[in-house]
């Protein structure tokens, strides 16, 4: 049995979810090889090719791979799967974006954002924002699947895979990257975060958002979230949305701050270690999940907060 | 151009839904139903298309229960022109309603297909995808703006580290993300227009796909339950106890 992960990075590094897709893989068993599909992307075709667990790293070089073009992913992946019997994707947009077409491609149902894997056609996933938790067998001779990160652990230890090189499909192809607007941001990444604080609707504007919740983030290091009221109404980026729709996290620690708990909204971090929130409504929902309730106004508590910690 | 728009039918997203004691699945008995908030928002943008002038047509395909036929009436109220229902009891699976979809898209030749990101109870975010790769055209999914660029329609898409941009020549597929747009309510006069709109009624024998799920339920559970903690009197209250599990 042999199972293709689909590597996420940015050429010149490995993002987290690569490692703990791998985790699933194992999972689900047989050797791994990992395909790394960039441009100028030997970085990370050597970061891949260290992770535990890992055959081979099949890295392949092509413009349309420098941001990860579904149709020619897609082009690339199809083929090389009749030399295995899985396909793991990481559940980001990358992931999200591209392993539908592969699976229509393969004629398979594909398993969406698995959070176990329970044996090789038999896998655990959530269904209703996270209100149901539903276990699937697949029928088919092939498995597409991707994964949800926060559900799996890297394996322990380092490996030393060897790196082959294989041919790009010819394009052209018919979409084509036009440009990008990447957060640039020195906070650790919202999706892998040890600690997350996470703003709502209740900071009322984009300044406040930036003044109450971002040093409070910075004292701790932490990764920064939102919840989709926050985002729609422009305080906060969009992919800072924590929730069914947006990012799923699993931080150590997660701070709600002004934030009602819609299930929408725990459908993207009831399953962090420790949840802490502040809201000045006692009767809000968030407390129903949160360790430690703090009942008060954020402007005052916040602040407060951020200077003795 | 014409545009298809899918629209799904799902509980609607103010309810918690509740997983069923034999652990089957999730209750749905006289529980509300809505349009998935995401086909709101491809109806909401194939509707603004047309009243822009770069859409003439906007076709709605909802592959469900008789009551999906409700769901269509809703996006019909919107904007929509005419609709198709397929109508099956069984629960559908994304492979299926793209098959399903693909040709629909063949007999109708539209220029454009809208779908939702994901359906707010499966959460599965593969019926657009699978539709482009099935029918061989690109896609622009997760988008939050969508304009026409001479021949090729340019979609800004919401992705992990923030927004990027593509090209898509047309026809293409596009599934919607949060930010897009914000559906309008139907308006009482546009509710009883819509009823004198047509419905056409087919099977997924009519189009020739098997329909037979590719996976089977092995169980609905619910998920583990956490439980609410303690409240604390004030922030130092809040430090001591975040010290004392090592969290902080
Ligand atoms: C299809 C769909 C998908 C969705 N996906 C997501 C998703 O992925 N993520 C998500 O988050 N939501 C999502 N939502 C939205 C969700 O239903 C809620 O509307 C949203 O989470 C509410 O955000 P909020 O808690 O910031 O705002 P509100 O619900 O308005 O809550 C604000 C809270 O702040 C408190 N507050 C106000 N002032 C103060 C103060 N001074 N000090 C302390 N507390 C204060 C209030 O008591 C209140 O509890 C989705 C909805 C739909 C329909
Ligand atoms: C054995 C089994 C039993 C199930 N039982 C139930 C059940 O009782 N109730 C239930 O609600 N679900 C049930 N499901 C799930 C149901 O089949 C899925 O919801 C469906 O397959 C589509 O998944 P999705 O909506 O998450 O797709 P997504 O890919 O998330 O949908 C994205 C978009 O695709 C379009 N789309 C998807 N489906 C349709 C459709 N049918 N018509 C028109 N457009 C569509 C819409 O534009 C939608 O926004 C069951 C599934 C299986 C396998």
């Amino acid at each position: 049995m042999a199972v293709l992960v689909l590597a996420e990075h940015n050429n010149a590094a490995l993002n987290d979810a690569t490692a703990k897709t791998v985790a699933a893989a194992q999972a689900f068993g047989g050797d791994i090889d990992v395909l790394v599909a960039g441009h100028n992307a030997k970085a990370a075709a050597d970061a891949a090719a260290k992770l535990a667990g890992v055959r081979k790293v099949i890295h392949v070089e092509g413009e349309a791979f420098s941001h990860a073009l579904a149709e020619a992913v897609e082009a690339l992946v199809v083929p090389m799967m009749s030399g295995y019997d899985a396909f793991f994707a990481p559940a980001t947009t990358t992931g999200k974006n591209v392993a539908p077409r592969i699976a229509a491609k393969l004629d398979v149902m594909q398993i969406s954002e698995i959070t176990k894997v329970v044996d090789t056609s038999t896998f655990e996933r959530p269904i209703y924002a996270g209100n149901a938790i539903m276990t699937v067998k697949s029928a088919d001779a092939k498995k597409v699947v991707t994964v949800r990160a926060t559900a799996f652990q890297a394996a322990a230890g380092a490996g030393s895979a060897s790196v082959e090189s294989a041919a790009a499909p010819a394009g052209p192809f018919k979409a084509t990257f036009v440009s990008e607007e990447l957060q640039k941001s020195d906070r650790p990444e919202l999706a892998s975060a040890k600690r997350v604080v996470s703003g709502g609707r209740a900071l009322a504007s984009a300044e406040q958002f930036d003044q109450y919740i971002l040093p409070l983030a910075d004292k701790l290091g932490a990764g920064v979230g939102a919840s989709r009221a926050a985002v729609d109404a422009g305080y906060a980026p969009n992919d800072f949305q924590v929730g069914q729709t947006g990012k799923v996290v699993a931080p150590e620690l997660y701070i709600a701050i002004g934030i009602s708990g819609a299930i929408q909204h725990l459908a993207g971090m009831k399953d962090s270690k420790i949840i802490v929130a502040i809201n000045k409504d006692e009767e809000a929902p968030i407390f129903q999940i949160a360790d430690y309730a703090l009942v008060g106004d954020l402007f005052k508590i916040v602040p407060e907060l951020t200077s003795k910690l | 151009m014409k545009v298809l728009v899918p629209v799904k039918r799902v509980i609607d997203p103010n309810v918690r839904p509740r997983v069923k004691a034999d652990g089957s699945g999730v209750d749905l008995a006289n529980i509300k139903m809505a349009m998935n908030p995401f086909c709101e928002i491809a109806v909401e943008e194939a509707v603004r298309m047309k009243e822009k002038g770069v859409v003439t047509e906007i076709v709605l395909v909802s592959i469900g229960p008789a009551q999906a036929q409700e769901t269509i009436r809703i996006g019909l109220a919107m904007g929509g022109d005419r609709g198709i229902l397929v109508q099956t009891d069984v629960a559908v699976e994304p492979l299926a309603v793209a098959k399903i979809l693909a040709k629909i898209v063949e007999a109708e030749q539209p220029g454009l297909v809208i779908t939702g990101k994901q359906a707010i109870d499966d959460d599965a975010n593969q019926t657009g995808q699978m539709l482009a790769a099935l029918l061989g055209w690109p896609q622009g999914a997760f988008a939050s703006a969508v304009a026409m660029d001479g021949e090729k329609l340019k979609v800004t898409r919401e992705v992990d580290g923030g927004l990027q941009t593509v090209s898509l020549s047309l026809p293409a597929v596009v599934t919607t993300d949060l930010r897009l747009n914000e559906p309008r309510f139907a308006s009482l006069p546009n509710i009883m227009k819509a009823k004198k709109k047509p419905i056409e009624t087919k099977s997924p024998a009519d189009y020739g796909v098997d329909v037979t799920p590719r996976l089977t339920v092995v169980k609905v559970a619910e998920p583990k339950k956490r439980e609410a903690g303690e409240k604390v009197a004030d922030v130092d209250a809040l430090i001591a106890k975040l010290k004392s599990v090592g969290a902080i």
